[in-house]
Parts: structure tokens; sequence; C-alpha cells
């Protein structure tokens, strides 16, 4: 089951049955999750060592200047202790942020706006009603500029100057237009989301539509295939496995929208609003703990992906 | 050792009086170059008599691959005509007169051996069910039951362009059309695949147009070689076989075999001679 989630490449997924067995080691499925954990695990440590050290540099000063102002002198282990349990850290240690999501969660019901959970549900929404229309927006775009190559001299150069337009920009230019209809919450911010999902898109699938060979193509052409069974049965299933890759890319950007378009909101619910409330009172911990559950909610949105693609495009691997 | 194309008209009517199920009049066809335009096929005439196992061999250039493009209905002619089974070649391709099987096997990888024989049964409107049996007969056929559940990359070269005959031969075309369809396999495949499609050939009697450039493979599966030459490419000269139907691979070390493939060699030197 392991090597499903590999990448498609034989060359990437570990060896079946290599020498480990061989020699009379771990079962191969055991040895193929031992093969993709540990080294996530070793960078883990190693991100790990490289914060705590750093959270004593960055934090040292303060601790310095607050706690050990009228004391002429302190030992080592007593500032390094301070410096990774401080109220409003320059950088707080990970197991401050751990604590306080863990707080977050268990010490309050997913419905109320101090549970992490209940953010991570407001942004995700967001992001999935973006990703939806985006994804859709671009697989149309897509399936246009194939079939239409005038389309794509007209759309394409406007679909990469959309995309250098700053999304820090358009989104509140996008909020304040459609508040003046009074569409706010939801809507405003699927729709940034959305302009940031659908460019992926657009771009792996004219890839994926026009990946079939002249063989292929001629195949279809010997069976007199009408254009829209072509369409169906060589052109769409020959673009999933570029389509996919992009999906992922796209939810990931549909994140970021999403939390971006809760910034200006005036910061009401949601992971964006998080990081906003506690950057205005200095809640670096509260701050982390946000940025920590949006890079979470990224990870299980393109597993999410995954799963469809490991659902779809089954034999699709060469 | 110049034979002019004309006289070849009259070796299609030599045998049987079978109907023709290709017929090719006057067919050149060219492309449009920088300066002159190159020509492929000049003045070609042909008549493909039902039943037959027809070779068109030459050097490459020849326009062997492009006269059965041309009755394919995959490429269009610059002038003459050519009708398959009475009709032009764009009407017959409409009708699904023809199976066409390329140089590579061209199976969909998405699809398993079984899904890429029920395609062409899908794309011709038969149900589900029909088309499973039917490809389940064909996989048969071509020897790989067993392996309709295995994706195209679980199988060898071999197997693969198999599976491409069996897909080919599915809707039970009266015209089967091959583009050196063998030729990226290695020899010992290849022999065996050719004494397979020969098999295949002598129970079904369906008419078979093959292009090669491997004198031993035209000269043990056709019942008729087509020798071509390069720039323009014409038709050389046409050899009869006379090589019993059940032959075996054994038969390549008979005279009979090598007077064949001696002619056939004769031949394409004249035609290189141009």
């Amino acid at each position: 089951m392991a090597t499903e989630l590999a990448p498609k490449t034989p060359s990437a997924s570990p060896p079946r049955g290599g020498s480990r067995s061989a020699w009379g080691g771990p079962a191969p499925t055991e040895a193929r999750i031992f093969d993709r954990v540990l080294p996530v695990l070793a960078v883990l440590a190693g991100i790990g060592v490289v914060w705590y050290l750093a959270a004593v540099w960055l934090n040292a000063p303060q601790v310095i200047e607050r706690v050990f102002a009228d004391r002429p002198s302190f030992g080592w282990r007593e500032l390094i202790g301070h410096t990774w349990s401080m109220d409003r850290p320059v950088l707080p240690a990970p197991h401050q942020i751990a604590l306080d999501m863990f707080h977050s969660i268990a010490d309050w019901p997913p419905d109320s706006p101090r549970s992490l959970l209940y953010h991570a549900g407001v942004t995700s929404g967001a992001t999935l009603l973006g990703f939806m229309l985006g994804s859709l927006l671009g697989a149309v775009l897509a399936v246009l500029i194939v079939h239409l190559p005038t389309l794509e001299r007209a759309v394409f150069p406007w679909i990469i100057a959309s995309q250098t337009v700053p999304v820090l920009a358009i989104a509140p230019i996008i909020i304040v237009i459609l508040g003046s209809f009074n569409l706010t919450g939801l809507l405003p911010k699927a729709l940034i989301s959305m302009y940031l999902c659908f460019f992926p898109v657009v771009v792996a699938m004219v890839k994926g539509l026009r990946s079939p060979g002249v063989f292929e193509r001629e195949l279809m052409h010997t069976y007199a295939a009408s254009k829209n069974q072509t369409f169906w049965k060589l052109r769409i299933p020959a673009s999933l496995p570029f389509l996919f890759p992009s999906l992922r890319v796209a939810i990931a950007a549909g994140l970021v929208g999403a939390i971006v378009g809760e910034l200006p909101t005036g910061a009401q619910a949601g992971l964006g609003a998080r990081l906003l409330t506690g950057s205005y009172y200095g809640n670096t911990v509260q701050i982390w703990s946000a940025l920590t559950m949006s890079a979470l909610l990224g990870l299980v949105l393109t597993a999410c992906i995954s799963l469809v693609e490991r659902a779809l495009v089954a034999g699709g691997k060469q | 050792m110049t034979t002019g194309h004309a006289a070849h008209e009259i070796a299609p009517s030599s045998s049987t009086a079978s109907p023709a199920v290709v017929e090719v009049r006057d067919l050149s066809v060219s492309y449009p170059a920088k300066d002159q335009s190159v020509v492929a096929l000049d003045r070609v005439n042909l008549a493909i008599r039902e039943g037959e196992f027809i070779s068109l061999i030459g050097p490459s250039g020849c326009g062997k691959t492009t006269l059965l493009r041309v009755i394919a209905d995959l490429e269009q002619a610059s002038s003459g005509s050519v009708l398959v089974n009475g009709m032009s070649s764009h009407d017959a391709r409409l009708a699904r007169a023809y199976g066409y099987v390329f140089q590579a096997p061209a199976l969909f990888p998405w699809r398993t051996v079984l899904q890429n024989v029920m395609l062409p049964l899908e794309i011709h409107g038969r149900s589900a069910e029909e088309g499973r049996t039917i490809a389940r007969e064909h996989l048969e056929r071509v020897g790989l039951t067993g392996f309709e559940g295995k994706y195209p990359w679980q199988l060898s070269g071999g197997m693969q362009q198999r599976v491409s005959i069996a897909r080919a031969l599915g809707f039970e075309p009266k015209l089967l059309m091959m583009d050196e369809p063998f030729g990226a396999l290695d020899e010992i495949t290849r022999d065996r695949l050719n004494e397979q499609l020969l098999r295949l050939w002598e129970r079904e009697r369906r008419t078979v147009v093959f292009v090669t450039h491997s004198i031993p493979e035209a000269a043990f599966l056709s019942s008729r070689i087509v020798v071509m030459s390069a720039r323009p490419g014409r038709i050389v000269e046409v050899i009869e076989s006379n090589l019993p139907a059940d032959r075996t691979l054994e038969i390549r070390e008979t005279p009979a075999f090598m007077k064949i493939a001696h002619r056939l060699r004769v031949a394409l030197a004249s035609g290189h001679g141009h």
C-alpha cells in the first residue's frame, strides 16, 4: 500500500524485495514504511534542534533585559529555561506551540471561536469552495483552449498576467467590491482562493489534453471515433496524470488565497484572522499555532487529493 | 532491370477471380517542400483481392507506409484514386472496413488489456457485455488468455503488440492493415509472432496488407509481395509466392523459400538502381 503514495516513476519507488529482505530483514511492507518515515523523522529532528537553538539565540536578549535586569549574574541553564517558556517570545519553542494548539483544541468545543479547529474549519470551507470553482474554471478554460487555438493566443497572456498581480493587492479590492453588493463571508474568500487555484490547473490540463501521441490519435481516427469520443476516451484520461499534481499545487495555493482573503475582513474568523489578531496583540504563540494549523490543513487537503488520484488513476502508472 | 509500373496492372487478375478489396489506381502523393514538392508515391497501381496476404517491401522512403496510410485514409492522395470495398477510403473508414496495427502498440496505459481490446467496440456502440465477450475471445486467439486484467506496462513488447492485433481484429474487419508491426521487437519474438500471425490468417483468411522492410518476413508471410523503390516511390515488381499455407518457420531452409527471398533481393537491388 505504501508505494501507491510514492511518485509515479518506478525509479522513485523503493525496490520490491531488495537486498534487505533477502538478508532476512523486516518484511517488504514494513521496510518500505520504515524507508519512508525515517527520513521525514530525521528532518523533523534536525528542524527541532535548530529551532530550539534559534529560540535561545532570539529570545535571550529579551530575557536578559526583563528577567535578569537587576541581577548581576545568572546561570546559562536558567537563561535557556526562560527563553523556552516566555509569554511573548520572539520565537516560541515548538513545545509552546504544541501546548497552545492542544489547549485551544482540547479545552474548547470545536464551534467556539477560541478553538483552532473552528478557525481551520472556516478557512477550509473557503479553500474548498474556491478550489472547486478554480479547478472547474481551469478545466473549462483548458478544454476551450485545446479546441480553439485562437483562444489560446487571445487568453493565455491574460491568464499569465493575472498571476503576476500580487494577491495581497487583489484581495482587499475583491472584498470591498463584493461588500458593496452585500456579499461577505465565505464567497469573497472563495473567489480569492479560486483566483490562485485556476492557474496551475489550466497549464497542466492543456498539457495533459495535448499529451496523446500521433498513434493514439490516429488510432481513434481509424475507428471513425467522433470528436466527443476522442475527447472522453482518449484526451481526458490521458490528462489525469497531469491534472492531479496540479490539483495538489492548486489546493495549497487556494489555502494561501483563503488566508489572505481573511486578513482584510476585520479579522472575524479563520486562520487568517487568528494570524492577524495574534500580531495585533503581539501574541506570537498564537500566530505560530495558526501557522502550524494552516500547514497541517494544507497537508491534509493535498493528502485528500492524492487519495482521489489513487482511486481514479489506479492503472495509469507506467 | 527497369520494369514499368504499367505492367503490373495485369498481375492481379492472374489467379482467382475474387473481388478486389483494395483497388489503387494511378495513385500519386507528393508533399510540398521548399523548392520543389517531394514525390512520395508516383502513379502506383495495385489491386488486392479478398483473402490475400500482401506485403509491401522496400527501402525507407519508398512510400510503402504512405501507400498503406492512403488506403487507411490517414493521408490524402494528390491524384489518382483508392477504392476499399468499392468505396472511397474515407467512406470505408467511416464504415469501419479495416483494422489498423501501428508500428507501436499504442495501448492506453490507463486501460487493462481487456479494456484496451474493448475500446473500438465501445466506440462502435456495442454493449459492455458483448464487448467483453468479443474481447476475451480475440485475446484467446492471440494467446493472451489470463492477461485480461493486466495493464500494458506489465506486458512485454511482443505481448503488447499481440494485444494491439487483438484490438484491431475485435470488430471483425475484413481488411487488416499492419505497418511494420514487429519492427521494434527482437528477432526471436518477431519469428514467433510471424508464425502466429500466419496461423491467424490461415484460419480466418482476412485480407492482410503488411508493410515491412525485412525480406525473410515478407517471404515467409505473404501470398504476394509488392516490391517498391524510392525517390519517387514506385512499384518495381510484384512477386507471387506459392509456399504451402500451413508452412512453419522451418520452410525458410527450403529451396522454394530461398528462391522467393532471392527474387526479392534482386528486385530490391534493381529498384535501388533507379
